[in-house]
């Protein structure tokens, strides 16, 4: 039982991290219908500007001790070095590609997602580097169960980003506009909302959190290299699938279910089986409810 | 018309081309110097392993060639780099032996990219010796494929005698890796060598290289209530199972293997890893003459204290060139012969006596990480 509910807990901090990757992948795809493959390496990049951020902090070191502000001061930055960079690339690579066939966007996003790759390859090097120490490490034992402040953390900044994210899209005009703009651009864009601006916010707010996500994993398992979004990119991929693709709270019970489903195939099955799970869940959500758990009917278009 | 003659003079170029490129591909190796190829991992998963070996090698080169050379000839070190992927590893020695015309090889520190490399230089007839891949597999590939250092059978052995009759652990737990070869023959010669002791394997689990998350297998093992973790991986993965079990509270002793040995294992480890033990080739510590040359001469190049991969290295690159020169040709068959005829090669790693089976017999010494240094625990002898 102890090792049940510390393999829950396990579960709950990986599946945090999925969920707030595949908020990105949701956000987008409820607004564009474009699958932003390139998604997985915008939270990679993240990892990365939080390595360097860290870096110059000179973070962990003895000159500089692990603190909670190195780590919020890493977690804005490396945000914002993303929401930069998600604006950018809707600017440059989705943007001209409004008009065009669904199928080019995606085979675009499936560039820029090589590209991303090949380029923090060529730029930080293809071996793996060591995430800096932000905070230091402790365990708390409650009861039978054993914390660590990491997850902990992971889990409490991703509860309060998916809080602000919801506040955002339900309270705010921006939100409204994002909601108003998901039903029909055109619509929208005579009632006077202003869709490239819509669609921009939507991309910074979705590369933001996948920042985040990669800070909140170098934390976790402080160990980063430029091919490292590829794997968590699908399995937020598959997680927002499975919540119902364009359905926020549906990404996120997704990630925590993809999360806690890995770990109880590791603990319990095997490891090889660590990716093969995710996939599994792909094929029994599209062939036993192709709309996700949340997610309304499509309507179809012929 | 013009068209016609537009395209006859582009075949004619065509045609002039790829005779020039003939002529360059099959023009005769300069004769002056001798090609040596190493395949090592420069970047990738387990860059500091191919680096450190590199380096070792580069300086075995440059004392022969400061002395004259092999032969009378300088060696001409061709480095390839295999990103630590065994499916590179294999192209690059096919590059090495049919477009560098390399006559000997050295190289991969990881039994899988050895494993992956081998059998085309068996099949080339061009010997192989690699500096650190212990994996027995490694020289049944074939005649041509040699090693100067100890295997995973005696290694797994020495660990196993470690935790349960040195430390006197009975409870044992395995973390393996299942994708790569090293990891899951060590772990198989641990097991069967504890279990002859008396000891117990509680629990076996693994993981996949590249991982990061080891949380669920390490509740697993928990749960089964270890003494000791064998970790019989690289250092990427060694140093963040070690925090992870750290994280968990868990009171237990980690012993790894060789693939250990890299700073990173402290950098990424940090406190997690005092007080672990791992399996080793040599020891930067050891009084030995030949050692403290080496390191001094190390330190000075490099500047910094080498781990075994380098002095390793050095040895299999001393071995390769003094069997071209005992040979006295650079024909694949004649050296061999004299590198199998090798008996009590003084190494820095210990003396090298290459068996029938064209494996070294090598003593181990057991380190411990002692304040982010490692330090020699004991020296156990084959």
């Amino acid at each position: 039982m102890a090792q049940f509910v510390q393999q829950l807990v396990n579960g709950l901090s990986l599946g945090a991290i999925y969920a707030l990757i595949a908020l990105g992948y949701t956000m987008v795809y409820g607004i564009l219908r474009l699958i932003n493959f390139a998604h997985g390496d915008v939270y990679m990049v993240g990892a990365f500007v939080g390595y360097y951020l860290g870096r110059m902090l000179n973070a962990g070191s003895a000159s500089a001790p692990p603190s909670a502000w190195n780590f919020f001061l890493v977690l804005g930055g490396s945000m914002a070095a993303c929401a930069l960079l998600g604006f950018i690339l809707e600017r440059t690579a989705y943007r001209p590609l409004r008009r065009a066939p669904r199928l080019n966007a995606l085979i675009t996003a499936i560039g820029i997602s090589l590209l991303l790759e090949n380029l923090g390859q060529l730029i930080f090097g293809a071996d793996p580097k060591d995430f800096p120490t932000l905070i230091e490490r402790t365990s708390y034992s409650v009861g039978i169960v054993v914390f660590s402040n990491i997850q902990l953390i992971v889990i409490a900044t991703s509860v309060i980003l998916m809080l602000g994210l919801q506040y955002i899209v339900h309270r705010t005009k921006m939100g409204t506009a994002m909601r108003a703009v998901s039903f029909s651009h055109d619509a929208s864009g005579l009632m006077g909302v202003n869709i490239n601006r819509v669609i921009s916010f939507t991309f910074v707010l979705g590369s933001a959190l996948a920042a985040a996500a990669g800070i909140l994993v170098g934390l976790y398992n402080p160990k980063i290299d430029p091919l490292m979004g590829i794997m968590p990119g699908l399995k937020a991929f598959v997680a927002a699938v499975l919540g119902g693709i364009g359905n926020i709270p549906g990404a996120i019970v997704g990630g925590l279910i993809m999360g806690v489903a890995e770990t109880l195939t590791v603990g319990y099955l095997s490891s090889t089986y660590r990716d093969a799970i995710t996939f599994v869940i792909l094929v029994g959500v599209l062939l036993f409810r192709p709309t996700g758990l949340f997610g309304t009917t499509a309507r179809a278009k012929v | 018309m013009i068209r016609q003659m537009v395209k006859s003079n582009w075949l004619r170029g065509l045609a002039l081309l790829s005779i020039a490129l003939l002529a360059m591909s099959s023009c005769a190796p300069n004769e002056n110097v001798i090609r040596i190829g190493v395949f090592n991992s420069l970047t990738g998963g387990t860059a500091t392993f191919g680096i450190s070996s590199t380096n070792g090698i580069k300086m075995a080169v440059d004392e022969w060639n400061a002395r004259g050379g092999i032969l009378g000839k300088q060696i001409q070190l061709i480095v390839e780099d295999d990103q630590s992927k065994p499916e590179e590893a294999a192209m690059v020695v096919t590059k090495l032996i049919n477009q560098n015309r390399v006559v000997g090889i050295l190289g991969e520190v990881a039994s899988s990219r050895t494993l992956a490399g081998a059998p085309i230089a068996q099949k080339a007839g061009i010997p192989l010796i690699t500096p650190a891949s212990t994996n027995p597999k490694v020289t049944r590939v074939g005649d041509f494929i040699f090693r100067v250092c100890f295997t995973d059978s005696f290694q797994g052995a020495v660990c196993a005698r470690f935790a349960v009759q040195r430390l006197g652990l009975k409870r044992l737990a395995i973390l393996k890796d299942v994708k790569n070869e090293y990891s899951m023959g060590l772990a198989n010669y641990f097991r069967k060598n504890a279990e002859l002791l008396g000891g117990q394997i509680v629990t076996e689990e693994s993981y996949s290289e590249g991982d990061t998350d080891f949380r669920a297998q390490i509740t697993t093992m928990k749960g089964a209530n270890p003494e000791v973790i064998f970790i019989p991986g690289y250092y990427t993965e060694a140093g963040l199972i070690a925090k992870q079990v750290a994280e968990q509270n868990m009171n237990v002793r980690l012993i790894g293997g060789d693939g250990w040995d890299s700073p990173r294992t402290v950098e990424i480890g940090g406190a997690a890893v005092e007080g672990a033990f791992f399996c080793n080739h040599y020891s930067a510590e050891d009084t030995s003459q030949m050692v403290r040359t080496f390191v001094a001469a190390h330190v000075k190049k490099y500047g910094y204290v080498p781990d075994a991969m380098a002095p390793l290295s050095y040895d299999a690159a001393e071995l390769l060139f003094t069997a071209i020169q005992k040979a006295g040709s650079t024909e694949g068959t004649k050296i061999r012969d004299a590198i199998s005829q090798t008996r009590d090669f003084p190494g820095v790693c210990g003396n090298i006596t290459i068996d029938a089976e064209r494996n070294a017999r090598k003593a181990a010494v057991m380190l411990q990480i002692n304040q982010g240094k490692l330090k020699i625990y004991d020296v156990i002898q084959p």
